[in-house]
Order: C-alpha cells, then sequence, then structure tokens
C-alpha cells in the first residue's frame, strides 16, 4: 500500500494529542481519503505515554501503522520523539515540539533526562523541524494552544489545502477558543 | 448519505440507535465504556450505568422480555461477572433483540487479564459477531439485533482494542420510525427456567446452532476476497486489516459470525490451497474448530497467543521479518501513568507505605498505588477482590501478621462487588481493616457516575449510598469517615485500625480532582521556598507529578500550572518550605 501514508504523533497525556489527531484526521477525509486513526485510552492517559496513528489514502487497512513505516513522527515531547524514533521509514521526517517533560524517575532525581536530544534527533533524521510551541502558543495568547501550533507546523508539509485545515478547526475548537486557535495555526505555519 | 469518522465505540452506539434500541446498559470498563457514553446522547434511547455487570445484563434481559431491543455492555472481564445470567439467557432466548457487546484488551492496554471472548460465545451457546472496523461495527449491530430476532437468541457483538478506539470513516442510517410498543406478554415455558422447562429449551438452543450455522454460509459477513489464488487465509476482526497490509496477494476467508462458524464455507474454501492460514488474536479458536474439521492449517504454531497482533508481528511469526523496535532498547527513561496531582488517594498510599501494611489492592485509579514510590499494593487479583483476599490470608498468618493486612478498593468497585466480601469478613469475624477510597466516581474509565455519585449517566440528580450507612447496616462497628487530605489523621486513623483485633472500615471521602461539580473550592498552587527547604526529598516520596527534583540546586520545585493546592505535600515537608500562593 505505497500510496497510504503514515503519521504517528507522540507526546506525553495531556499535552491535547487526541485532539490534534482527531482535526488532522478530519482534514484528510474532507480532501476525499480514506482516513484511520488510532490510539489507546484508558490507563496510559494518566500522565504516560501517548500516541496516536493517523494513515490515510486511496484505501487504508490496518488502523495501526505498520512498524518501521512511520512517513512523519509529529511528536509533542522531546524524550518521546527519541523513544518513536524507530519506527520511522528510512527518508522519514520528524516535526518535533522542543519541550522537555520530565518523567516520574527524573522528577524523583533517580534518573537523567537524556542531554542534547534536540542535536540528536536532528543528526539521526536530517531536516528536523524544531518548533518552540510553547512560546508561539503565548504569542497567540493561550499555552493550551500549543498543540494547534504544532498542527501549523504540520501544515506545512503536507499536501492539503489550507482552506480544510481552517474548516476542520472551525468544526471542531470549542467557539470561545477559535480565534486563539486560528492565531496559534498561523503562526505555527510561518514557524 | 452522511460520511463521518467514528471510532468503533461510536459507531456500535449508532448502530444501536439505528436498529431502534430502547435500553442499554453497562458498567464502565476499557476498551467498552466510551459506548454508553454516546449511546446516552440518544435520546430515544434509556441509558443507565449500572452497578455491576450482572446487574446490567439483568436489566437487558428484562427490557427485551418486555420486547424492548436492549443493548449491554462491558468488557472482557465483565463477562465473567455476567456469566451467571448469560448462561441461561441463552436458553430463554429473547423477545426483544438483545446485543451484549463485549470489548476484549488483547495487550493488556489496561486491564488484568487478556481473555478471549469468544470462548463465552461457544460456552454459552451465544452467537457472535466480529467487526474489523468502525463502519462493520455499525452494521453487525444493526445485523445482530435482527438475527437475534429472527432465531430467538440473545447475540454478542465483540469487539477489541483495536476496534473500540480506532476511528475509521462511517455510512449513517436512519432509526426507524415504527418500534413495537413494549407490553407485558406471560411466556412461562420460554421464561421461566425451572428444570422441566430448561430441560426442552436446550433442545431448541442446539436446533438454533444448527440452523444458524447453515444460514451463515450464505451471508455476506462472512465473504471470500480473491486474491492471487495461491495462498487462503481464514481471519476475522482486526486481524483481518492486518493481514490485508502483510499479505495484500492472499485470498481471504473474512468471517464476520465467529460463532457458530460456517462450517461449509470454510470446508469449501479450505479445499482450494494447499498452503491455508489462520490469522486472529489471542486463542486458536477458530484454529481447533477448522483442524477439528480434519484441515491441515498454519496458525499458532507459528503466531503468537499472547499479547495483539501488529502487521509486525505477523510478519515475523510467518515470513520472519524482523520488525524494528522489537529488537531496538534504547535506555530511556520509562514514562509510566501515575495518579494525577491532588489525587485524593496519594497520602492514604504514602501512609499504608510506611506503616508496613501488606495491602490487597483492587481494581482502579488507586492500583497506581502499586509503584514507586507509593509502593504500597501486594495483590491485584479483579473488581471487588480485596476485601475476600484479606479475610482469606488473614485467616492463615500469624496474628502480629494479620495485624499488617489491609484491604483497599474505591467507592465503585465496592459497590460493584466489594459489599459482598466485606458482609463475609464482618459475619465471620475477621480482624481485618477495609480502606474505602470514595471519590464518589468511577475514576479510571475516565469518571462515569455511579450509586455514589448522586448523579446518573443523563447527568441527572439522583440518590446516593450512604457509605457509612452501608457499612454499618451489614455488621460493621467500627467505621471511621476522614478527609484524605488530612494526613496526620489518615496516618492515626490507619494505625489504629490496623492495631484492632476485629472488622473495621475506613472510608476516605474526598471527589475526585478531575470532577468540576465537585470541586466547587477553588485552591491556590503551592511554591517551594527554596530558603526553607533543606533537600531532604521527604516530599518526593509522595510521587506527586507537580513535584520536581532540581538536581543542580538539590531543593524541590513544584509544577505550578498542575499544582492543584490539595497541600499533602505540605504536610509531608518538616521544614514549612512548601507555601501557598497568595500567603
Amino acid at each position: 500500500m505505497n500510496d497510504v501514508k503514515n503519521i504517528l504523533l507522540a507526546g506525553v497525556g495531556g499535552q491535547g494529542i487526541l485532539l490534534a489527531s482527531e482535526v488532522l484526521s478530519e482534514v484528510m477525509m474532507m480532501a476525499g481519503m480514506d482516513v484511520k486513526k488510532n490510539e489507546i485510552h484508558g490507563m496510559s492517559q494518566r500522565g504516560g505515554s501517548v500516541t496516536s496513528h493517523v494513515r490515510y489514502g486511496d484505501k487504508v487497512y490496518s488502523s495501526i501503522i505498520p512498524e518501521g513505516e512511520v512517513d512523519i513522527l509529529f511528536s509533542f515531547e522531546l524524550l518521546e520523539t527519541m523513544r518513536y524514533l524507530p519506527l520511522l521509514r528510512e527518508g522519514g521526517r520528524v516535526i518535533v515540539n522542543s519541550l522537555k517533560i520530565a518523567p516520574p524517575s527524573v522528577a524523583l532525581g533517580k534518573q537523567e533526562y537524556p542531554a542534547d536530544l534536540t542535536e540528536e534527533i536532528a543528526r539521526r533524521v536530517p531536516g528536523t523541524t524544531i518548533v518552540n510551541g510553547l512560546d508561539l502558543a503565548l504569542e497567540a495568547g493561550n499555552p493550551k494552544t500549543v498543540n494547534t501550533v504544532l498542527l501549523g507546523a504540520l501544515s506545512n508539509v503536507l499536501d492539503v489545502d489550507k482552506e480544510l485545515w481552517l474548516k476542520a478547526l472551525n468544526k471542531m475548537v470549542p467557539a470561545k477558543l477559535l480565534d486563539v486557535n486560528l492565531k496559534a495555526f498561523e503562526l505555527g505555519c510561518n514557524a | 448519505m452522511e460520511k463521518v469518522l467514528l471510532s468503533g465505540n461510536e459507531a456500535i452506539a449508532r448502530g444501536a440507535y439505528e436498529a431502534g434500541v430502547l435500553v442499554a446498559s453497562a458498567y464502565p470498563g476499557t476498551p467498552s465504556t466510551e459506548i454508553l457514553e454516546n449511546v446516552i446522547r440518544y435520546k430515544e434511547i434509556d441509558a443507565s450505568w449500572a452497578p455491576n455487570e450482572k446487574v446490567a445484563l439483568e436489566v437487558g434481559i428484562g427490557a427485551s422480555f418486555g420486547g424492548a431491543r436492549a443493548l449491554v455492555t462491558m468488557k472482557h472481564v465483565g463477562v465473567n461477572v455476567a456469566a451467571d445470567p448469560l448462561f441461561t439467557l441463552s436458553y430463554t432466548g429473547v423477545r426483544g433483540g438483545l446485543v451484549l457487546v463485549v470489548a476484549d484488551d488483547p495487550e493488556l492496554h489496561s486491564s488484568q487479564n487478556e481473555q478471549d471472548s469468544r470462548n463465552y460465545a461457544k460456552f454459552s451457546k451465544v452467537p457472535m459477531f466480529e467487526p474489523a472496523d468502525s463502519q462493520e461495527a455499525l452494521e453487525y449491530t444493526r445485523l445482530a439485533f435482527e438475527a437475534g430476532e429472527r432465531f430467538d437468541t440473545p447475540m454478542f457483538l465483540r469487539s477489541t482494542t483495536r476496534i473500540s478506539h480506532a476511528k475509521s470513516i462511517v455510512r449513517l442510517g436512519e432509526r426507524p420510525a415504527d418500534i413495537p410498543q413494549p407490553s407485558l406478554v406471560r411466556d412461562a415455558a420460554k421464561l421461566v427456567m425451572l428444570p422441566a422447562n430448561a430441560r426442552k429449551r436446550h433442545y431448541v438452543v442446539e436446533e438454533r446452532l444448527r440452523q444458524m450455522e447453515e444460514w451463515s454460509c450464505s451471508q455476506s459477513f462472512n465473504r471470500i476476497e480473491k486474491g492471487a489464488g495461491k495462498v487462503g487465509v481464514i481471519t476475522a476482526g482486526v486481524a483481518y486489516q492486518y493481514v490485508k497490509e502483510v499479505m495484500p496477494d492472499a485470498d481471504v476467508l473474512k468471517i464476520g459470525l465467529v460463532y457458530p462458524l460456517p462450517k461449509q464455507l470454510i470446508r469449501d474454501f479450505a479445499a482450494s490451497y494447499e498452503t491455508l492460514y489462520v490469522v486472529e488474536e489471542l486463542d486458536p479458536y477458530m484454529e481447533e474448530q477448522i483442524r477439528a474439521m480434519g484441515i491441515k492449517v498454519i496458525g499458532k504454531d507459528k503466531l503468537p497467543i499472547c499479547g495483539e497482533l501488529t502487521p509486525g508481528r505477523i510478519q515475523k511469526a510467518l515470513f520472519g521479518k524482523e520488525s524494528p523496535l522489537e529488537d531496538n532498547s534504547p535506555e530511556l527513561p520509562s514514562r509510566p501513568p501515575n495518579m494525577c496531582p491532588g489525587c485524593p488517594h496519594r497520602g492514604v498510599f504514602m501512609e499504608l507505605n510506611r506503616a508496613k501494611a501488606y495491602v490487597t489492592g483492587d481494581i482502579g485509579c488507586y492500583t497506581l498505588g502499586f509503584l514507586p514510590p507509593l509502593s504500597a499494593m501486594d495483590t491485584c487479583v479483579c473488581m471487588g477482590a480485596s476485601i475476600g483476599n484479606a479475610t482469606g490470608i488473614s485467616k492463615v498468618v500469624s496474628e502480629e501478621e494479620q495485624r499488617k493486612v489491609v484491604a483497599v478498593i474505591g467507592d465503585s468497585t465496592f459497590l460493584h462487588t466489594g459489599i459482598n466480601g466485606l458482609m463475609d469478613m464482618v459475619y465471620n469475624k475477621s480482624a481485618s481493616t477495609v480502606i474505602i477510597l470514595d471519590n464518589r466516581i468511577t475514576a479510571m474509565t475516565g469518571r462515569q457516575e455511579n450509586p455514589t455519585s448522586g448523579y446518573m449517566l443523563n447527568e441527572q440528580e439522583t440518590y446516593r449510598v450512604d457509605m457509612e450507612q452501608l457499612c454499618r447496616s451489614v455488621g460493621v462497628e467500627h467505621v471511621k469517615v476522614i478527609d484524605p487530605y488530612n494526613i496526620a489523621l489518615t496516618r492515626k486513623t490507619i494505625r489504629e485500625e490496623m492495631a484492632r483485633p476485629e472488622t473495621s472500615v475506613i472510608i476516605t471521602t474526598r471527589p475526585c480532582v478531575l470532577v468540576p461539580r465537585d470541586n466547587m473550592d477553588k485552591r491556590m498552587p503551592l511554591y517551594v521556598d527554596h530558603d526553607k527547604c533543606t533537600g531532604c526529598k521527604a516530599c518526593l516520596r509522595l510521587g506527586c507529578p507537580a513535584i520536581s527534583w532540581d538536581e543542580e540546586k538539590k531543593k524541590s520545585n513544584i509544577d505550578k500550572i498542575i499544582c492543584v493546592g490539595c497541600k499533602v505535600c505540605q504536610q509531608t515537608c518538616g521544614f514549612s518550605a512548601f507555601i501557598e500562593y497568595g500567603e
């Protein structure tokens, strides 16, 4: 299934990953493609590592991305990027939020957060896009719009009409948060 | 027709709506929970949370006997609880259609075992559909009601985590306009399962299965997809999708009704291939039946029984191709789930750890009390098991060790099946201590209402179980109700009750921090005064996600964005370093 594209979203529970993958899937459906997305709810949402698989193309079978076939690793946190890097296909790309969230063992002083992850990721995957999501979200006016900023950055590398992204945001973001999210998306596009 | 992206669970809810379902009942359980949470959006359906799966099924059965179509949903282990009515429902059959949705959890993403519910279909002689995506989840739900009424049988619909929680494109249908009016109809020979009646019904069940098997051989939900004609694959459910991914050229017999299997169809299909695979998740359920027909297949001799299937795992098992993540083991810090900041359970587990209690645990968010640094859980078996386990272990250990035994159980789990254990404990004079962590909600599955909440699934206010009175009414004399945010009181009470040579119950009452309606008192976050912090790390024993250790400064810090101001950390600090903003 060579025409199927695979995007793996990764991050930490509470970062808005599920909403981001929801918007992405909606956009691809509106673009006329077959879409599947998959993620785990339940226990892992309590501050754990979270992934969401989004696949689109003419016809998608498996909703989980076959191992080693990720086209874009779209990640909300540095350590989680590193964790799922092995799933990336050769020639795949990485879009990553330059944020560190300490896992429990690090917060408790029992382990160290790996050093120089940004450099390490960029070294392993040439052409990695690094986005300072939090700064741009603050610029947009709400720190919780990091996921929308990142979607803006992602939209740059996907061959989909920008109108569809705006349409999806209009449909899926609560009315009172729409303006700040549209601004966040725009800042992400320009990042 | 409208096209939408739906999860398997949303699609099942929609299917129930389109099937004209009037009653839905469930006990929450991952990955099934969202089905009822979506059913409640359709105002035509009376949907409610039951205290456990057995009651949920019994409510569904009653609605069916009244002539309505009824949906009952649960996770795989819920069927163990509901098995008693299930097996006899198979004999009575239905009046209105009854579909029991069971959501299995291969890989144990959020469960205590990975039992394969297809065995229940065969065991209870209840036919079972198994969809492979959201569109089929919707269609098979409708179909299950139709087939169930046609053959006078309850029906299973089996989902798995990767069906329930995956989204795919679905075409919606409509709800019928003419739904028959339910009514009381007496039919003792069919509905009163005394031996004389039930004996006759068993023959009906066997004949029904024979007829359904024959019928299903010609139905489109059991379909053959032609490939290159060299290799045959028999598969069902989500495994079908992985087969299409990994073996695009194979001829595929996709089974939609996994019980009873369409034996003649399988025989005809199998006859064309020298190499025939059976690809299924978990048990060799189809494989054993196909082998018993004398057909040679490749199945669990190569494919794994444990864990879920993935395209990569099938590749590896059948064709020896390694997948990248399996052999990759980077030394990265793991990120396990954790209790939320401000969780009222946290201080209780810290004190159980300090008291060196032997904790018989139970199923809920508080099972996370097992993880370090709280590390205060020694057993966890199933819903409600903590209390019986405490009674049993106290029977066999020394008196000194008996005093260490504490059962810990949440409010929802206690009402689910824990109350029976407490009756046994006090009736048979066990000296153990039970802690009921009462946060007024079924939290782990995503905060569903239960009989302690004061609200129903439809958000209407309702009666509330009085936990203290309930425990006293079964005979427990020593019941203490405490606020778990008060650490000194929590410590004192736990130690006193552990020492008491009689059954005692401690009820810790604090609403879940994630339920806004119960948390009207807005609290300010705290910060650490670094002049006072001595770096003793006492606060780190709480394992609160808001508290982190600064290795350079050798001091603790609080993330004010996620701190909810519970002040439990303040009480662990001997140097008054934790200060509320605004103080």
